[in-house]
């Protein structure tokens, strides 16, 4: 372990103990900002463990997302708040497998195309099946879990995935990746199966956010399809994650913060603009910021080291 | 003779109406070195893709120690045993040099991975000449540095058959030298190798045997020199230029 | 019958919509997920036109068709060209235009959103029954559907019986070879661009006579088209036409036998079945 990383190790243990406190110290709007972050942390995150690598952007976050709160608005009933988050994942996780398994194996502008009207797929079979089978449209999820219960939750979550990414970065199957990431006809040609690796990352990306989802599924109180399935959330995932930079498991961290806020600001003042604001950011990343802040931040680091070994020769 | 590691039946590739290779048959003997010769456009690197893998046959079989390898995809031939390099090289440009050769063993035939691998990439630089570069990205190399890395990630893939997509093209008369030294003490080695190529020296001072393609359809087969001054041969080569 | 006879009416204007985006995806090599936007701002211009000064929809073609090229066009050559020039590879491109027109699919729909709000539109236009194989059918998509046809036919004789046409077509094909045979590519590529889009505002015009639209439909039908360029083949105008009528027959057949609210879900399922067994698309030759 290099000492960058054992620093950056200390790092995010001093900030998870910070945020742990944080439920103790504030409580309504900044709490309310606190688990929105922590929730766009976690689903950022997640998905920039599929999309970082294989650079395809993934627009099936809000299905996975409709899938978890689903999953834990009918398990709740039967199970204890963390197994409904496992069944969660675990739902989200073989709907990830499936459409994996359709669309990976072709070219990338399938995936794109797929998973562009997914969620709204998800939410008219889910509004039609409650509505001629079940013969009502919602589902209660009454439990009594406070907004400072969901964030803890979150939080482990979040450490989850940062471990999980970090295991995988340092795997065989990470490896892969950054080699399809590179060139896919020489990782073919290396023996790596493209298709298979691309689909395993995808079922560990969907199985997450579909527990952040399991995770968030009490405050809705009650569940109706067009909330549960709520598209803008791919899109804003795919912002974030793109504004922070996909390069770093940390990158999008940097992105998720600056952005929930204004968003929040925005659809609180000026609601009928928040498309706008969102087209703009899509133009900004691509034509201003295309490796994202942290792509800025080890961009300045690379010149700087650059400068000091020079600095050092002379 | 024993069983070819490499027995090729009328293998045959067309593209829309063109056939660019048309009921190819060959066989290539375990340890030896073949040439893959012929005018440009003659369906050589064609046949190379064909088998590695990275396009499927229209019609033929392609055997590699007797089990056949046509129906497989481009992974389960490299795992079967079968390494390359690009004619245009393709390199891992965000990679260092160490991570593009440990690359080739990873998860081909060598599957191997961890201190292991990174040792053996080491011993591979050093046998291509790049020990002194091995954490540079690739991008940040020359095209002749760039060749070796992938010379060198091939062979990490501890291959039974190494295919060379005229790895020679484009160096001056120096780095030839070195670099046909190269083929030949790999091939001393017991290395089985099919050269595609067009620098006739390098052809005539590595190869005991060439098979000579013209159009999509092999016009000879034999001893390198033979071969070579083949009247068909020949007027082949001279009708194109 | 009827069913199949509605169905394939609505898919005469899904036609138009498709050959849209197939010939900015075919030619320009831009994944424009805007297209929507395109037919949703067609449809608002055409409503304006006959609310306000009560031009026929069918004259208000001319002025819209021309409107949609020379918007397309320059969109094309201010944004998505810079693209083109500064992509090292296709993956790259790829990436950079589906984020940069998800951009502009937001700002459209945003900027509509802001100017007509969220409510649906629709206006009277040719809307008495019309008798026709024992069914009674409205005469405005009938019209729709003459109208597309014509057009569609149009855009075929440009395609393949004209030099331009001609031009178009094989830089669809290979735009190195068109390069060496003298073709401006850049340019060919910003004309295909805005014809796909002046074709899109053609397909929106004709479906606001007899369509219920708002501001925020557009992505809904960029994804129908998607998945009909998809069915038919990229780039192939008599697969996108034949893949357009049979997805308005799936359509309405979902709609009418099992429940209006799964059409989507209609399309899905021939997109998976499409996906699994025809990648290449109906008429295409090996898998791509």
């Amino acid at each position: 372990m290099s000492r960058f990383e054992i620093n950056l190790m200390l790092l995010a243990g001093i900030a998870i103990t910070c945020c742990a406190a944080l439920p103790f110290m504030t409580e309504g709007f900044y709490l309310t900002l606190a688990v929105n972050i922590a929730l766009y942390i976690a689903l950022c995150t997640a998905w920039t463990l599929f999309s970082g690598p294989t650079h395809l952007v993934s627009l099936a976050t809000a299905a996975f997302f409709g899938i978890g709160i689903y999953a834990t608005a009918i398990g709740i009933e039967y199970l204890p708040f963390p197994l409904a988050i496992l069944c969660g994942g675990l739902a989200g996780a073989l709907f990830a497998a499936a459409v994996g398994a359709m669309t990976l194996r072709l070219s990338g502008v399938y995936f794109v195309i797929f998973t562009l009207g997914l969620a709204e797929l998800a939410r008219q079979i889910v509004t039609y099946l409650q509505t001629k089978i079940f013969g009502s449209i919602g589902l209660f999820v009454l439990t009594d879990h406070t907004e400072g219960d969901l964030f803890y939750y979150l939080l482990a979550l979040i450490v989850a995935i940062f471990v999980t990414g970090w295991l995988i970065g340092r795997s065989r199957l990470g490896f892969a990746m950054r080699v399809i990431g590179n060139d896919e006809l020489v990782a073919k040609h290396f023996g790596i199966e493209v298709a298979r690796s691309k689909i395993i990352l995808f079922v560990i990306s969907g199985g997450f956010i579909a527990m952040a989802g399991a995770i968030m599924a009490p405050r809705y109180a009650y569940v109706e399809p067009a909330s549960a399935f709520n598209a803008t959330m791919s899109f804003m995932v795919v912002i974030m994650a793109l504004l922070g930079g996909t390069r770093r498991l940390w990158g999008p961290l940097v992105g998720v913060v600056p952005f929930t806020i204004v968003t929040d600001f925005i659809s609180a003042n000026f609601p009928e603009h928040i498309n706008i604001m969102i087209g703009l950011a899509f133009l900004l990343i691509v034509y201003l910021l295309k490796d994202g802040v942290s792509g800025l931040i080890d961009k300045a680091m690379r010149t700087r080291r650059g400068t000091r070994l020079q600095g050092a020769k002379s | 003779m024993t069983t070819p590691i490499l027995q090729i039946d009328y293998l045959r590739k067309e593209f829309g109406g063109l056939v660019a290779v048309n009921d190819v048959s060959f066989a290539v003997a375990e340890g030896e070195l073949l040439g893959l010769i012929g005018p440009n456009g003659s369906g050589k690197t064609t046949t190379m893709n064909l088998i590695s893998g990275a396009m499927p046959a229209t019609a033929g079989t392609i055997r590699l120690d007797g089990q056949s390898i046509s129906e497989l995809t481009a992974a389960a031939i490299s795992r079967a045993g079968v390494a390359r390099t690009f004619q245009l090289v393709r390199i891992l440009p965000e990679m260092s040099a160490i991570e593009n050769v440990i690359a080739g063993g990873v998860y081909s035939r060598a599957n191997r991975w961890g201190p292991e691998a990174e040792t053996r990439a080491r011993e591979l630089l050093a046998r291509v000449g790049l020990e002194e570069r091995s954490e540079l990205a690739l991008s940040a190399m020359t095209y002749i540095d760039q060749k070796r890395v992938e010379l060198a990630r091939a062979l990490a893939a501890d291959p039974r058959l190494l295919l060379l997509d005229e790895w020679l093209a484009g160096l001056n008369p120096t780095e030839l030298q070195m670099a046909i030294g190269l083929i030949r003490s790999i091939h001393d080695e017991g290395m089985t190798i099919i050269m595609v190529e067009h620098v006739m020296d390098a052809i005539r001072s590595l190869c005991d045997r060439c098979v000579v393609m013209s159009s999509g359809t092999k016009i000879g087969e034999g001893a390198t020199a033979d071969v070579l001054s083949d009247p068909h041969v020949m007027a082949a080569y001279l009708g194109e230029e | 019958m009827t069913i199949l006879v509605t169905g394939i009416l609505l898919g005469g204007t899904y036609a138009l919509i498709a050959l849209g985006l197939t010939l900015q995806y075919g030619v320009a090599r831009i994944m424009n997920l805007s297209n929507g936007e395109t037919l949703v701002a067609a449809c608002f211009s055409a409503w304006l036109l006959f609310t306000t000064t009560g031009i026929n929809p069918l004259w208000g073609l001319l002025i819209i068709a021309p409107l949609g090229f020379v918007a397309n066009g320059a969109i094309y050559l201010g944004l998505l060209r810079p693209l083109v020039r500064r992509a090292t590879s296709q993956g790259m491109l790829e990436v950079d235009s589906i984020l940069a027109t998800f951009g502009l699919l937001f700002l459209f729909e945003g900027l509509m959103h802001l100017g007509f709000g969220g409510a649906y539109f629709n206006y009277q236009f040719l809307a008495v029954p019309f008798k026709f194989l024992g069914g009674s059918y409205a005469l405005n998509r009938i019209t729709a559907f003459g109208a597309a046809a014509a057009i569609a036919l149009a855009l075929y004789l440009f395609l393949y019986k004209t030099r331009m046409g001609t031009a178009v077509r094989a830089v669809a094909v290979d735009p190195e070879a068109a390069r060496l045979v003298a073709i401006d590519v850049g340019l060919i590529a910003a004309f295909a661009f805005g014809l796909g889009g002046a074709i899109t505002a053609c397909g929106g015009v004709l479906l606001s006579t007899f369509y219920t639209f708002n501001a925020s439909m557009g992505a809904v039908f960029t994804m129908k088209a998607l998945i009909i360029v998809i069915m038919g083949g990229v780039g192939d105008v008599r697969g996108a036409v034949i893949a357009a009528l049979i997805l308005g027959v799936m359509e309405t057949l979902v709609a009418s036998l099992i429940d209006p609210g799964l059409t989507l879900a209609a399309t899905y399922g021939l997109f998976v079945l499409i996906l699994l067994f025809r990648p290449q698309g109906l008429f295409g030759g090996a898998a791509g």
